[in-house]
């Protein structure tokens, strides 16, 4: 009984569907649960996701290399996805002729303040190289900043995981820190939110007011985009 | 909408060929996204085909990167190391990336609002 279930079990490990299959699993149910917990940043989808699919992986003796054969079909996505956020960053078109210069100055601003700060930090705490690479996305849209953390010679692995922690952690503390700073204007608070923590606090700004999260998603897009050409010109003046 | 995915599938082919042949440190698919952009400015109007295929992607975005999330697993060594330094950076860093946002813009509105009170030479 128990070695029957180990060679069916062998059987289908070795081939893609199972570990694509796994993935889609998961993430549903990490997002069933998120969505019953009323869309709590705390619940991510991808963070509940990626902690049963290593637990599965871990416990199984399941290299990730095998895992992968399985996933990169879902991981393929990525590419084109990125591709598509111009229609959303287009339906904003009119919002980014209308004030070009205020966001073109504020997004500006904290995609430097996202990159530079968390790069100095983990130097200053005694990171290592390849962290520092990897965390300075951390605020950019996940398939974007993967792209950018690989140009860079990083781990877009360890990028994608901060890139949903940064977003959990923004998605959390950014509207308390927002009340202290006395900050009331939607437009900016969704701004703020979208720069510093992309599409998990949009997902929270949408929330909370139509405003904002129209104007995090359009954050969120133009920091992509900002962080993806500023990004690797800096890192090859300064290191 | 066949034809559409093939449209984002063929400006994401652009992008990449374009930075690998300029040696452009950009992420090849970002450089499709503004080409795809650029086409739709030029164009002026969204497709309703187009908008549909692009939803269709972007509606689960967050599964798309579960699999290099699993990824972590391969880095565990890295983490154990440096959770102290990672965890500041990430905590400190994100707290004042929204306060420079924020305070910037609040600052251009009251700007543009006090200029626009004050003259009628918009």
């Amino acid at each position: 009984m128990e070695s029957g279930f180990r060679d069916i079990w062998v059987y289908l490990a070795a081939t893609p569907l199972l570990h694509l299959t796994l993935t889609l699993i998961a993430y549903q149910g990490g997002y069933w649960l998120y969505r019953k917990a009323n869309l709590n940043p705390l619940l991510n989808p991808v963070f509940l996701a990626v902690c049963v699919l290593v637990s599965i992986l871990l416990v199984t003796g399941t290299s990730y290399q095998s895992y992968f054969e399985g996933a990169q079909f879902v991981h393929f996505l990525l590419g084109p996805a990125t591709v598509a956020l111009a229609i959303p960053l287009y339906r904003q078109l009119e919002t980014i002729k209308q004030s070009a210069m205020a966001l073109l100055v504020s997004v500006g601003l904290g995609s430097l303040t996202a990159a530079l700060t968390a790069v100095l930090l983990v130097r200053f705490l005694g990171g290592s190289n390849t962290t520092m690479i990897s965390i300075a996305p951390k605020s950019v849209t996940a398939p974007v900043a993967m792209g950018i953390s690989e140009q860079l010679g990083g781990l877009p692995s360890l990028t994608a995981v901060l890139v949903v922690m940064t977003g959990i952690f923004g998605a959390v503390f950014g509207p308390p820190l927002l009340d202290l700073l006395r900050i009331r204007d939607w437009r900016a608070r969704g701004l703020a939110i979208g720069t510093a923590s992309h599409g998990i606090g949009t997902a929270r700004a949408l929330q909370v007011n139509e405003v904002a999260g129209a104007f995090s998603g359009l954050a969120m897009g133009l920091n992509a985009v900002a962080t993806a050409f500023l990004l690797p010109l800096i890192w090859r003046i300064f290191f | 909408m066949l034809g559409y995915l093939t449209l984002i599938l063929v400006c994401q082919l652009i992008g990449e060929t374009f930075v690998v042949w300029t040696g452009l440190p950009v992420p090849g698919p970002v450089m499709g996204m503004v080409v795809l952009f650029a086409g739709l400015v030029v164009r002026g109007g969204l497709p309703d085909d187009l908008a549909k295929v692009s939803d269709t992607l972007l509606i689960h975005l967050s599964l798309l990167f579960v699999p290099a999330g699993v990824g972590v697993m391969l880095h565990a060594g890295l983490l154990g190391e440096e959770w102290l330094a990672i965890s500041s950076a990430l905590v400190m860093s994100t707290l004042l990336t929204i306060a420079v946002t924020a305070t910037a813009m609040v600052a251009f509105n009251r700007y543009r609002g006090g200029a626009q009170g004050g003259g009628e030479n918009r």
